[in-house]
């Protein structure tokens, strides 16, 4: 299938100034592709040179195989939609009349709605879940119904493809995942393209076919989630020298504490997280162990313990591992153990659990 | 959405009504009082020669008609310039926009006056046009610099100032014989207004206006702000080219003839949008020249009869009325953050 968007080699900016270069850019129907990057990289320029909004200074947009510089405002407003940062601010206006004027494009001179545009745009309103808003005024919603409703908006202009920009700032965590599951939703059934940019880092490792990078003045890297997403790349491309990503979970850790461990903590099966998180904010350095390397508790402890005595996945606790982890108990001067689950696997860690005890360091 | 249709359609009737009424209390009122079958008379049939037809035929209904075409004209004016800069205060007054106009057309008036030649419509209108213009470039070169609306305004006020300043300079210094009539039309009044001059301001605001209602497709999505206006297929460029040509035309015809006239631009716009609960520019187009039409007829209903014999001069009527329909607006309007 070929391109419905395409950019090669664009180079956009401000008055003249070249902001970001070489941006290529390929996205087909049915499609999902995100921009993610630092505050200030650039990721709105890139949409607002794609909708045209400022002329790029280099290179071409693409738009169904023609030069969108070349095409009318008309041809571009029926294929092409979007939903951006920008307030509006419209005066008396309800919900159903800030989506209708989606359907702009399709509508004579005098802009006026036949009864089979009101239904598409009841269509739209019902898609976004925004029946019961119809008639509130605009003015007078919260930002997650606003976002909604512009939603609605760009669906009535019946676009090909849409192009969001941080659609979900500014929502709280219901809205965002409802207003990304009519996006994917739209994609799967109508085959829409999307572009958007968006700061969750989470969100567009889970929904996007592709995420393009923007970091260094120019698209960075391309390609779909599972190359993107590694620890060692997100933090580059964020500059972020303290802490840690878990490209499995999305997650972000804080750096650890600084100094010899503290405080041992027996974990595994999850048990561990909690204390760790608390030790980790108490600025304790801690020493974690003895976990497996396929435990839940190890990302964790990987990202937050001073140090971590692990065992590979599936065997049981093995003699060296079990002498390593008491002596750096012996060399802690508390001893944690949320652990409570012991069983054949993790039988030593029951012995470091009573050795703590008989040496009365245990909490 | 039958509702708000019906809700048009009789604000639209409630309008109409009303500019009836006016038209005929106008005719009516005055140092001369008529009664309601003389009237239909004089109407009605040819002249017979008598001072009460010459009253009614040359002076009072070519002054209804300036004060409905130029009350009607300015409104949507305002309107135009409101949606342009997104600002409900803005207006062809408080911008300095009218006070441009008033400065060319002096200009060009005591130019004219002190080598013996009256100035004719057009020359009056090509001048205020061009003041306008001057005044509105000024406008657009701030509006980059400054983003607060509050400010821009306080700037257009400051250019009216300018404007009016020379204005009164250009006046103290020409012919005492030209200066009575100056200062009449320089503090804004339908008075001295004949069929003439009512014939061309029909065809220039006639024009204007249905251009401007030929653009309410553009001007609703503008409404939404130039992102989304632009992604709905306006172009931009050519619309607000359009918008600041119309809005200027329309200020500029209202200055040509009857002198800045304050307040009405803002006030009749935000006036109709609470009557008809929207502002969607199909309906609120005519509805502003309407609402303006009605207001001054009012306002001038108001300065020919109130202190009769003497003649207030209609910028102070529309003052009294509208500024603090201007102040509530300030200091009341939703979406204040905008201002």
């Amino acid at each position: 299938m070929r391109d419905y968007l395409s950019a090669e080699n664009l180079a956009v900016g401000y008055g003249g100034q070249i902001l970001i270069q070489d941006i290529c850019l390929r996205l087909r129907r049915g499609e999902i592709m995100t921009l993610i990057g630092p505050n200030g990289s650039g990721k709105s320029t890139i949409l607002r040179s794609v909708i045209r909004q400022i002329a790029p200074l280099r290179g071409t947009v693409y738009l169904d195989g023609r030069p969108m510089d070349r095409m009318t405002a008309l041809d571009v407003a029926r294929r092409l939609s979007v939903l951006m940062t920008d307030r509006v601010h419209p005066e008396l206006m309800t919900c159903r009349d800030v989506a209708a004027t989606g359907r702009y494009p399709y509508t004579g001179k005098l802009g006026l709605l036949t009864p089979a545009d009101w239904e598409k745009v009841d269509e739209a309103l019902a898609l976004v879940h925004g029946e019961d808003l119809a008639e509130r005024d605009f003015a007078q919603i919260s930002d997650g119904q606003r976002q909604r409703i512009l939603l609605a908006r760009a669906l009535c202009q019946e676009p090909e493809v849409i192009v969001l920009d941080e659609p979900t700032s500014f929502l709280d965590i219901r809205y965002k995942l409802e207003l990304l599951s009519i996006l994917k939703d739209m994609v799967r059934r109508r085959g829409l393209a999307v572009l958007m940019s968006l700061h969750e880092l989470d969100l567009a490792q889970k929904i996007s076919d592709c995420v393009a990078c923007v970091h260094n003045h120019a698209v960075e890297r391309c390609g779909p989630p599972e190359e993107i997403f590694t620890a060692k790349y997100i933090l580059e491309l964020y500059d972020a020298g303290r802490g840690s990503y878990n490209p499995d979970f999305g997650c972000l850790e804080l750096e650890p504490p600084a100094g010899a461990p503290q405080v041992f903590v027996i974990g595994g099966g999850g048990s561990g997280i909690p204390v760790y998180r608390r030790l980790q904010r108490q600025g304790i350095p801690f020493a974690a162990g003895v976990l497996h390397e396929n435990d839940l508790d190890y990302p964790v402890a990987r990202a937050l313990a001073a140090e971590v005595i692990a065992e590979p996945p599936f065997s049981p606790i093995g003699e060296d591992r079990f002498r390593l982890a008491a002596e750096r108990m012996a060399s802690c001067g508390k001893v944690l153990c949320p652990l409570s689950a012991f069983g054949p696997m993790n039988e030593k860690n029951r012995l470091l659990r009573e050795l703590a005890e008989q040496a009365g360091k245990l909490i | 959405m039958r509702r708000a249709r019906s809700r048009y359609w009789a604000a639209f009737l409630l309008l109409l009504a009303l500019l009836a009424a006016l038209v005929v209390w106008n005719v009516n009122a005055g140092s001369v009082s008529l009664s309601g079958a003389e009237i239909l008379r004089i109407l009605c049939s040819p002249s017979d020669g008598s001072t009460e037809y010459g009253i009614v035929r040359t002076l009072r209904l070519p002054r209804i008609c300036a004060a409905v075409l130029l009350g009607g004209g300015l409104s949507v004016s305002g309107f135009l310039l409101q949606t342009f800069f997104a600002n409900p205060i803005a207006g062809p007054f408080v911008l300095g926009i009218s006070s441009g106009a008033k400065l060319a057309v002096s200009l060009v008036m005591i130019s004219l006056l002190s080598r013996g030649i009256a100035a004719g419509s057009a020359a009056l209108i090509g001048a205020a046009f061009l003041g306008a213009m001057l005044s509105m470039g000024f406008i657009l070169l701030i509006s980059q610099r400054v983003k607060r609306m509050s400010m821009l305004v306080v700037c257009g006020v400051m250019i009216g100032y300018i404007c009016s300043a020379i204005t009164d300079f250009a006046v103290t210094f020409a012919e005492d014989s030209n200066i009575v009539n100056l200062h009449n039309w320089s503090m804004g009044s339908f008075s001295g207004i004949y069929w003439d001059s009512v014939a061309v301001m029909a065809a220039v605001i006639g024009i204007a206006m249905a251009l401007s209602f030929f653009l309410s497709k553009p001007i609703g999505a503008y409404q939404m702000g130039e992102v989304y206006a632009q992604n709905m297929g306006v172009n931009i460029r050519a619309f607000r080219l359009a918008l600041i040509l119309l809005s200027s035309v329309l200020s500029a015809c209202v200055t040509a003839f009857a002198g800045p006239i304050s307040f009405v631009g803002i006030a009749v716009p935000h006036l109709v949008k609470s009557l008809f609960r929207t502002a969607k520019p199909i309906v609120i187009i005519p509805a502003c020249f309407l609402g303006g039409a009605v207001f001054c007829l009012f306002c001038d209903l108001i300065a020919r009869t109130a202190f009769a014999p003497t003649e207030v001069s209609i910028s102070s009527v529309t003052a009294v009325f509208g500024a603090p329909i201007v102040i509530y607006m300030m200091a009341f309007q939703r979406g204040k953050s905008n201002l």
